[in-house]
């Protein structure tokens, strides 16, 4: 059986008592598309936080193509090509929309080129407008596509997001959709959202997180029926 | 008018009337002017070393006065060793370069926080101070130099042209030396900035985990960008020993650092030219008010306005909570809050119909 691109092998972080991620075992092949559900404080984006290198684990591993990167540096994850977008825009709020999507291109690329890709990805994000506005000064969904132009301009295999639809509006979820769907044509992606409504229109697989923990991991039409998943996290919506 | 080619003006603006300041100055001036000129070119070139670390690299130093002293303590120990400026110039920048990259060292890859930073290096240099402070005996010496406590090291031999002991620089090459080495410190900043270095050391001040997420190690950034303001500090502090060939450990001391900053927080972070218009105007105020000196009887006012320090700190005091952000991004603020306002009074009259946002 061929590599899978990203392999957690116990993955655990304790916080004083409290087993914030415990024993995690995650696979991910290349190219597929993951959604993580769970309820809030369930671990979520603290086993973001361990595959990006923002986090020591206290056990366990992180493997990127059969490489341990769980006591990395996040930088040094960053260029084996692992990117996120956090659950709270973090963007480079004094520069402008040109000179954020400039920093990330210019890692790997420099002069015309980089230019060039720098206005692709403006027209890409659907920023191209307000290309020289401080990004302080935008709403918060456009600071939301500014990360996540950050993001796809280093060009990395694997992306993470953390609710990329949140504070989004329902023409901007769409929007999101389909943009997550054309770059899962070519990276992975592990997507965290609470919007049901999005995780149907992008996921096949599902995993579901619940204490720290991995509860169940089924494709999304098993997931929004398993009645597991209803107890601890879909109750209210299901009901309502 | 676009903010590229504003900035081109700008750049201009500085270099002519920078040269024109040079070449003028010692033909218009007495020479005791150009003499306190020399030193305020000096200082200034002290400001840009902070400008650099502190207004983009977001690096607060409380102690750049470190680099500074040990650049002057450098260059007078070594001329009184070797006798020629050559090699001693170039000690007095790579010494206190080589003192900020093992202390960088040590803040950065030990993930030291900003406030704790701060703390740190305002203590370095106040232990530099009391170390060089007592060594007053004849016990403390390095080679034939003497470091002389709190006397400092006086009659400190002047600059020569690079390997010619005879051609001593005189006080208006020093002027010349001064400026020049200003110019050439902003102009050089400014392309280091323009650099891809630059952006990303600016990048790490706006958002530093956001940087690393992308994939730049913010610690070896910073690492680099303390070591040039620690070169830059040196260098100035060579030209200062020289200027009035003495030197002595209040440059270590705790108002000389406290200056640094002032002239900065007063020029404005996050640009070049705001620092050098702080230091410079700042050290002529407080020239001016020294030489306001009372006599007996003067009254109560002329007494206040004798009192350097005391106008030093109102006028500190009113820049942070009136002007925070420092004379030139308030200007730069004002102009542009103009030019917007007649961008948009345009538009209303239908001209350059825009699209809306």
């Amino acid at each position: 059986m061929a590599e899978p691109l990203l392999r957690t092998r116990d993955l655990s972080v304790h916080f004083g008592g409290v087993k914030a991620v415990n024993n995690v075992n995650f696979t991910l092949a290349e190219r597929e598309l993951r959604c993580l559900i769970g309820p809030n404080g369930a671990g979520k984006s603290t086993f973001f936080k361990m595959l990006t290198g923002q986090l020591e684990p206290s056990h366990g591993e992180v493997l990127f193509r059969g490489q341990d990167i769980s006591r990395a540096h996040a930088h040094q994850i960053a260029r084996l090509g692992i990117g996120i977008k956090t659950q709270v825009p973090s963007v480079f709020d004094g520069l402008s929309v040109r000179e954020n999507i400039h920093l990330g291109v210019s890692r790997l690329h420099s002069g015309e080129r980089a230019r060039r890709l720098v206005d692709e990805m403006l027209e890409r994000i659907g920023l191209r407008d307000a290309a020289d506005h401080v990004v302080g000064q935008l709403a918060h969904g456009q600071r939301q596509w500014v990360e996540l132009g950050l993001v796809l301009s280093t060009d990395p295999q694997l992306i993470l997001l953390d609710e990329p639809a949140a504070g989004m509006t329902h023409e901007e979820v769409h929007k999101t959709a389909e943009l997550v769907r054309e770059i899962n044509r070519t990276k992975a992606l592990i997507v965290v959202e609470h919007d049901m409504q999005f995780i149907r229109m992008i996921a096949k697989q599902v995993t579901v997180f619940n204490r720290g923990s991995v509860l169940v991991e089924d494709a999304v039409e098993n997931i929004l029926r398993n009645p597991l998943v209803r107890d601890i996290y879909l109750g209210k919506q299901a009901a309502a | 008018m676009s903010g590229r080619s504003l900035n081109l003006v700008g750049l201009v603006l500085v270099g002519v009337i920078g040269l024109a300041f040079m070449f003028l100055t010692p033909r218009l001036a007495e020479l005791d002017t150009v003499l306190d000129l020399t030193v305020y070119m000096i200082m200034a070139i002290l400001a840009l070393s902070l400008a650099l670390i502190w207004g983009y690299g977001g690096i607060l130093c409380f102690g750049q006065s470190a680099f500074f002293g040990l650049g002057a303590y450098t260059y007078a120990i070594a001329m009184f060793n070797i006798g020629e400026s050559t090699l001693p110039v170039i000690l007095a920048v790579i010494l206190p370069a080589a003192f900020a990259a093992l202390l960088g060292y040590f803040m950065f890859y030990g993930r030291i926080s900003d406030v704790y930073l701060g703390v740190i290096t305002l203590t370095v240099t106040l232990i530099l101070f009391n170390s060089v402070n007592s060594t007053a005996g004849p016990e403390f010496h390095i080679g034939t130099a003497r470091l002389g406590g709190f006397n400092g090291i006086p009659g400190i031999p002047p600059l020569n042209l690079p390997f010619n002991k005879s051609a001593v620089i005189d006080l208006e090459g020093m002027f010349y030396l001064a400026t020049g080495a200003l110019l050439l410190t902003y102009f050089g900043l400014r392309l280091l900035l323009a650099s891809q270095f630059g952006r990303i050391i600016v990048g790490i001040r706006e958002n530093e985990r956001r940087a690393e997420l992308l994939g730049y190690d913010p610690r070896a950034y910073k690492l680099v960008t303390f070591t040039i303001g620690g070169a830059l500090a040196g260098f100035a502090g060579c030209l200062f020993a020289n200027w009035g060939n003495f030197v002595s450990p209040t440059i270590f001391g705790l108002a000389q650092s406290a200056q640094i900053i002032i002239w900065v927080i007063v020029g404005g972070r996050g640009t070049l030219i705001g620092p050098v218009i702080g230091c410079i105007g700042i050290q002529w105020l407080s020239a001016a008010l020294g030489a306001n000196q009372p006599s007996g009887g003067a009254d109560v006012w002329s007494k206040i306005f004798a009192n350097a320090p005391l106008i030093l700190g109102i006028i500190l005091i009113a820049f942070v909570l009136l002007v925070p952000k420092g004379l030139v991004p308030t200007a730069a603020d004002i102009v542009e809050f103009f030019l917007g306002r007649r961008r948009r009074r345009r538009e209303q009259r239908g001209f350059e119909p825009q699209q809306a946002e």
